[in-house]
């Protein structure tokens, strides 16, 4: 027999128990924040308005820590970088314009917590949360991309980690049928413990139908759609996102993490979609963390006046819920809209069509309070601001650690580097099949690339490319980068580091960037040396957009990444967004064609402190990042998509993490044949090979075009120097050697699947 | 040329399907898995997916869904149906093709771009193809293990009933290397690849795919 549940703690009752102990602490709220609460409402709060609070004013939700640091993004956000944005930070995602009366929305977000505790379902229902943000600015999501980041790839708990991630990541969004076009997977010691599960999604739309999250017109009905609400992910945002995994208490909310149903939200998305287009939604919000808490409060301080939900009309799963559970629970594929009342109706009709629940669950009021009912009772009267927005804000303190000047001192030039032939052939061999740089079609294989048919360009290209209108061929493509050992060495320079490959990849495949997003991973907020990262890593950003002139549309933060006291390494992930005219006049990566000429832009400098090479030969991180000049990857950038975009490039390939020695390997691997080059002149081969220099990219181009192009290089101000031509079956390196294709493919391919291809996993003949 | 498509709850290729129809030169037709209603097509396509979430087993909900009565209905009188990925699950499920698909040998969704040899060019929508022509087809899919008692597979070779095989080892674990078969009159053919995924180098691995979508309207404007 269930015991009776206790009696429902409402407005009346707190008012006339303010004595009455309340477990604001195990919610994750400070003593002064529950003060602040009783301020606020100037009573106590009940169970169900702490619940809000609590969730609400939780790091995830209420960006406390960050949010001072976060503004500098709209301080140095010109008009002219506006232009073309049609929402931007505080949205559900960024929109941008992209032409011929398109939109498009992207969005990057982390599930770094759940996907510790349950791999599987905290990484599906990452996926699940992504695509519901961008449905809920009226796109149709077109594609998703998922940067991963684990511990050793050799720790047994990677062997735990990553294989269900991956196949949450694929569960989820190969059964939403969106194509996984992007990503990464990067390994790290500070990543064991702390897996960073982050979810890119991409919309479009028409850009006259921008839908934006807020209820007004008194009498408009409040309608929630999708799943039931049910017992799962109550408490996930506050427990799960805000505390420190320590020994002890960090296994206790196990069961918070949320369980996800692909089908029910592929069907939620055309429901979604045919709603907008019978034009039948004011407002809409998707829940995700905070569930009811976030969507009613949000809509409601969105509008023009107050909001009355009566709880008992939420379809529930589970038995004996109470206020306070309903309102917080993390069930997913649930979304909520502000629809008139003439209008009910018909979206019923349109849901019943794709058997999707729906329920009138309240209404937009004429006051300003957020009133909340339960059998009968009044268990929630705030002001929904309150609850939304005017949420603590902490100045936490920053301070950059001694240790830092120690890590920048120890720079990688006494490092035995390999010299003979034999050895860099060696060191080539290695570095190729090392778990950061090896093949990741072991993971990218367990993702649908081709579905909806309009992936022009998919990993392992340098940028996923997207075609938006079939007619015209206009199209995105969107790439996400973050080398966190630069980051590390210097936050500020390491995150314009990241902003430049991801920019530069977008470039490379022949696209025209436009907009950025951003999913900052970090440490605990507490530590004033992760707090001194993390405004580092802001402002490095915020400057870099500013001056390649593209603006930061929207963001996520991830704080309290980190084991006992030893926090990951800053790991701010940076997504650009570019535009194609065209997505015929893509770019290919890799070597696709014989006898191309082989080209190689930009400078090489003797850049190794961070470098891949460092981390695989000798285990080792300290010194200064490679130098940054984003006014050389603007000129890069532009010569590449001028280029691009006149037809001349038959291939390309950015370099970066490995070098140009790990670029030629994957543009061989990648495209299918070899190639005969030369090294840079006047460098040691070693660092011609192995050095991290930003700015640079491998292109190949008809040997009819190849001074031409050296000429426009040369105009733009961009080195160029030839390498090179195309073709055979081997990587012939002047002065190196000769690596074949075979032995080359062998090793890079091998790496991952031997890690965790499990046996267990064949099932035998019947 | 009508070709229909069909749509269920968790549909996910029937845009291809419908891109695929349109590029070869039919008039694609949306149908909705809750009419009884085939909108006097002339040739059916059950494209991929995940219909109703693959719950209960790949394919077997949506066998029973309304318009599945007319599919079968339509099938026996000899009209052209062609089951792609989850709409070869469903014609399994449906019993209009013998056999079954069952979880991926090795437990994971493979994504990958595959040779195919076409076996047959004597179905509906193989004939633009010569026997033994080998094609390049993305395959993806976590339930694409084609199975079938012995005395069937037995049948289907001697009667040249399978359509499709993989030219390098199956990545699923399908018995005889066996990527799509056909009904014994031919008319019907289910594959677990994606023929509609490779119409155009652009966005797919070839454009070899369109050979089955300019196949039946061929069939049908002969017969």
């Amino acid at each position: 027999m269930t015991p009776a549940p206790p009696p429902t703690d409402t407005v009346d009752i707190a008012a006339a128990t303010p004595d009455h102990p309340q477990p604001f602490r195990e919610l994750g709220l400070k003593d002064d924040e529950y003060l602040r609460i009783r301020e606020i409402l100037d009573r106590r709060p009940t169970d169900a308005e702490l619940a809000m609070y609590s969730v609400m004013w939780s790091e995830h939700c209420s960006y406390k820590s960050s949010k001072v640091h976060l503004r500098y993004f709209g301080e140095t956000t010109t008009a002219a970088m506006k232009e073309r944005m049609l929402a931007g930070i505080g949205e559900n995602a960024g929109v941008v314009e992209i032409g011929d009366g398109w939109a498009v929305t992207f969005k990057v977000e982390s599930h770094n917590h759940p996907s510790y505790v349950e791999p599987y379902q905290g990484a599906a229902t990452g996926v699940g949360g992504i695509v519901r943000d961008i449905m809920a600015m009226g796109a149709r999501p077109i594609a998703v991309a998922d940067p991963l980041r684990f511990g050793p790839a050799d720790a047994p708990d990677t062997a735990r980690v990553l294989p269900g991630v991956v196949a949450g990541v694929g569960g989820y969004g190969n059964c939403l049928g969106l194509p996984n076009v992007g990503g990464e997977v990067v390994f790290d010691p500070t990543y064991a413990g702390n897996p960073l599960v982050n979810a890119l999604c991409v919309g479009s739309m028409r850009v006259t139908d921008l839908h934006l999250a807020f209820a007004s017109g008194a009498g408009n009905k409040i309608i929630l759609f999708g799943a039931r609400t049910g017992l799962d992910g109550i408490g996930g945002v506050s427990v799960l996102a805000s505390e420190t995994f320590s020994e002890g208490t960090g296994r206790k909310k196990l069961p918070a993490v949320q369980v996800g149903d692909p089908f029910t939200e592929k069907v939620l998305i055309e429901c979604c979609l045919e709603l907008f287009a019978a034009g039948l939604v004011v407002g809409i919000q998707d829940l995700g963390g905070a569930g009811l808490s976030c969507a009613t409060s949000e809509l409601a301080s969105a509008g023009d006046g107050g909001m009355r939900i009566d709880l008992d009309q939420v379809p529930l799963r589970a038995t004996g819920m109470t206020p306070a559970e309903v309102l917080s629970s993390e069930s997913q594929e649930r979304m909520c809209a502000v629809v008139t009342p003439e209008n009910v109706d018909a979206f019923l009709a349109v849901c019943a069509k794709w058997d999707t629940l729906a329920t009138v669950i309240g209404e937009v009021t004429d006051g300003d309070r957020l009133v909340i009912t339960w059998h009968g009772e009044t268990v929630v009267d705030v002001p929904p601001r309150t609850v939304a927005h005017d949420g603590p804000v902490y100045a936490r303190p920053v301070a950059r650690s001694e240790t830092q000047d120690a890590l920048v001192a120890d720079v990688p030039d006494r490092l035995p580097r390999p010299a003979a032939p034999s050895e860099l052939r060696a060191e080539i061999l290695r570095m190729a099949a090392s778990p950061n740089l090896c093949s990741r079609a072991w993971v990218t294989d367990q993702y649908d690339r081709y579905v909806r048919g309009n992936t022009a360009s998919a990993q392992p290209a340098d940028a996923g490319i997207v075609r938006v209108d079939e007619e015209t061929g206009r199209g995105i493509a969107v790439a996400t980068d973050c080398n966190a050992r630069f980051v590390a060495l210097d936050p500020y320079v390491g995150t314009q580091l990241a902003l430049a490959e991801a920019y530069r990849n977008v470039a490379t495949s022949g696209a025209v960037p436009q907009a950025v997003t951003n999913c900052l991973n970090f440490g605990s907020p507490e530590d004033p040396h992760v707090m001194w990262q993390f405004a580092e890593a802001v402002r490095g950003l915020a400057d870099g957009c500013a001056e390649l002139g593209i603006p930061v549309t929207g963001g996520n933060v991830s704080f309290y990444n980190q084991t006992g006291s030893t926090a990951i390494l800053p790991t701010p992930v940076v997504g650009v967004l570019g535009l194609l005219d065209d997505v015929a006049r893509r770019v290919r990566t890799g070597f696709v064609r014989d006898g191309d000429a082989v080209l190689l832009l930009g400078t090489t400098r003797d850049e190794l402190a961070g470098s891949e090479w460092a981390h695989v030969a000798h285990g080792h991180l300290g010194g200064r990042p490679p130098q940054v000049d984003l006014a050389a990857e603007q000129r890069l950038a532009a010569l590449l998509a001028a280029a691009a975009g006149d037809g001349l490039l038959t291939g390309s390939h950015d370099l970066s993490d490995g070098g140009l020695a790990q670029a030629l390997v994957e543009a061989c691997l990648v495209g299918g044949r070899g190639a005969t080059v030369v090294l840079p002149r006047l460098l040691d081969p070693f660092v011609a090979l192995f050095a991290e220099s930003a700015g640079r990219v491998l292109v190949t181009v008809d040997p009819a075009d190849a001074d031409a192009v050296g000429a426009r290089a040369k105009a733009a101000g961009v080195p160029v120097e030839r390498l090179g031509a195309t073709g055979g079956g081997t990587l012939e390196i002047a002065d190196v050697g000769t690596l074949d294709l075979t032995q080359l493919r062998a090793a890079w391919e091998s790496t991952l699947p031997a890690l965790f291809e499990s046996t267990s996993a064949v099932v035998e003949e019947p | 040329m009508r070709v229909g498509v069909i749509t269920f709850p968790g549909t996910l290729d029937d845009v291809d399907a419908v891109r695929a129809v349109r590029i070869a030169g039919g008039e694609p037709v949306h149908l909705w898995h809750a009419d009884h209603d085939l909108r006097g097509v002339d040739a059916l396509v059950v494209p991929g997916g995940f219909s109703y979430g693959d719950y209960l087993r790949a394919g077997a909900i949506a066998a029973r869904a309304p318009i599945m009565d007319e599919v079968v209905a339509a099938a026996d009188r000899g009209m052209p149906v062609l089951g792609i990925c989850n709409g070869f699950q469903i014609l399994c499920e449906a019993g209009l093709l013998p056999g079954a698909l069952t979880r991926n040998a090795g437990l994971h969704f493979v994504c990958r771009d595959l040779r195919l040899r076409v076996e047959s060019a004597a179905t509906a929508w193989t004939g633009s193809f010569a026997a033994g022509q080998e094609i390049v087809v993305p395959l993806k899919s976590g339930e694409g293990r084609y199975v079938a008692d012995a005395a069937t597979l037995v049948q289907l070779e001697r009667e040249g009933r399978v359509v499709f095989r993989y030219v390098d080892a199956a990545p699923n674990g399908s018995m005889g290397d066996i990527a799509g078969v056909a009904s014994a009159n031919g008319r019907v053919v289910g594959l677990m690849p994606h023929p509609e995924h490779a119409i155009d180098p652009l966005t797919g691995p070839s454009a070899d795919g369109l050979g089955l979508f300019t196949a039946v309207l061929a069939a049908v404007a002969s017969a």
